[in-house]
């Protein structure tokens, strides 16, 4: 009986190492490698700067990424607001930064109707295209986007509201949240920048 | 340390003249049976935003609940009362079908980030500085008007100060 346990003892042991190991570091890194592939996929959407978006876009010069809609009273407007706001905060020092504005409502937001409305925001390109295409470039941002039936015939849209930041390889790096503290968001954009 | 308590200091000094900057024009306040509506506004739009957010707030001085269940503007095709909160990252806007209750004897506060009066099919831009005719209905009090002062969206005290010279 001893020997049997000097056997199971250690192997227990191993196992339930192995199982922190996996806890502790392997799942959180698979976690950071999915993390790694935000922005990455097969979609094609079109910018009111009249070029393509896709996953390609995203290289060449550091960008922030956001999603929302214009029938939007409170967090896009504020969200492009604070954006605005960053780019004053920065100065030159922003002059790499592209912003891109998607919609998650491309029933109504048209390459004409996001134009003007994202138009006074200098730099900001708003994105749109076919339904399919915008729900496939959801997928690739882990965006979250849902439509909500109102009455009078109208509708609303529940999205995630986070400024996605990518490098200039278009490399996934951290996101702002909605109406985070100003100076936090400009360390975030300063190391991107830097 | 001492520097560090002093930035602070400074920090707080120059951040104080930019708050007081917001010249913020009030609406009158308006009384309707037990209810008295106060700190109105609206938000004013950006180019193209077919919709936007007017806000106030509601004291019941009375014995029993009312529900304010409409509004309309001559600006809004249609107007609705939203509420809009933020769940983990995720911004989500409910309709509140059944009105909005306000007890008695009790404040109920629209205000940016949370409940508010929605403007929808504009026909028009609410301009930074302008009023908007708003007329609001409660089951028991009725209807009343509000004219609510039109402001730019502030942030942070920081930014969009483009007619300062900070």
């Amino acid at each position: 009986m001893p020997r049997l346990l000097r056997i199971v003892v250690p192997a227990g042991a191993l196992v339930a190492s192995a199982v922190l190991v996996w806890l502790a570091w392997l799942q959180p890194y698979l976690a950071e490698e999915d993390v790694l592939k935000l922005g990455h996929g097969d979609y094609s959407l079109v910018g009111t700067d009249g070029q393509p978006f896709t996953e390609a876009s995203l290289q060449g010069a550091p960008s922030a990424v956001f999603f929302g809609f214009t029938h939007c009273p409170e967090v896009c407007p504020t969200t492009l607001g604070d954006i605005a706001g960053w780019q004053d905060e920065l100065g030159d020092e922003a002059s790499d930064l592209r912003v891109f504005f998607v919609t998650v409502d491309p029933e109504r937001d048209t390459t004409e109707m996001l134009g003007d409305y994202v138009g006074w925001v200098p730099g900001v390109v708003g994105v749109t295209g076919d339904a399919a295409e915008i729900r496939a470039a959801e997928k690739a941002f882990r965006i979250y986007s849902r439509k909500i039936p109102l009455s009078d015939g109208e509708y609303t849209m529940d999205h995630s509201a986070l400024v996605l930041l990518f490098d200039d390889s278009g490399r996934f790096v951290e996101p702002i949240g909605y109406q985070e503290d100003l100076d936090r968001a400009l360390a975030k954009l300063r190391r991107l920048l830097s | 340390m001492k520097n560090l308590m002093k930035s602070a200091a400074l920090l707080m000094f120059l951040g104080a003249p930019a708050m007081a900057d917001d010249k913020m024009s009030m609406m009158q306040e308006v009384n309707v049976g037990p209810l008295k509506l106060s700190d109105g506004f609206a938000h004013a739009t950006l180019p193209n935003q077919p919709v936007a957010g007017g806000f106030v707030t509601i004291t019941n001085t009375g014995e029993a609940a009312d529900t304010l269940i409409a509004a309309q503007s001559n600006l809004a095709g249609v107007m609705q009362i939203h509420e809009m909160a933020m769940q983990d990252d995720t911004m989500i806007m409910r309709e509140l079908e059944g009105g909005l209750v306000v007890p008695a004897g009790e404040t109920v506060t629209l205000e940016p980030g949370g409940l508010h009066l929605m403007f929808m099919q504009l026909n028009g831009p609410l301009v930074d500085g302008e009023d908007v005719i708003v007329t609001v209905t409660f089951e028991d009090a009725g209807d009343v008007e509000l004219t609510l002062p039109v402001r730019k969206k502030m942030h942070g005290g920081h930014g969009m100060s483009h007619d300062g010279d900070s």
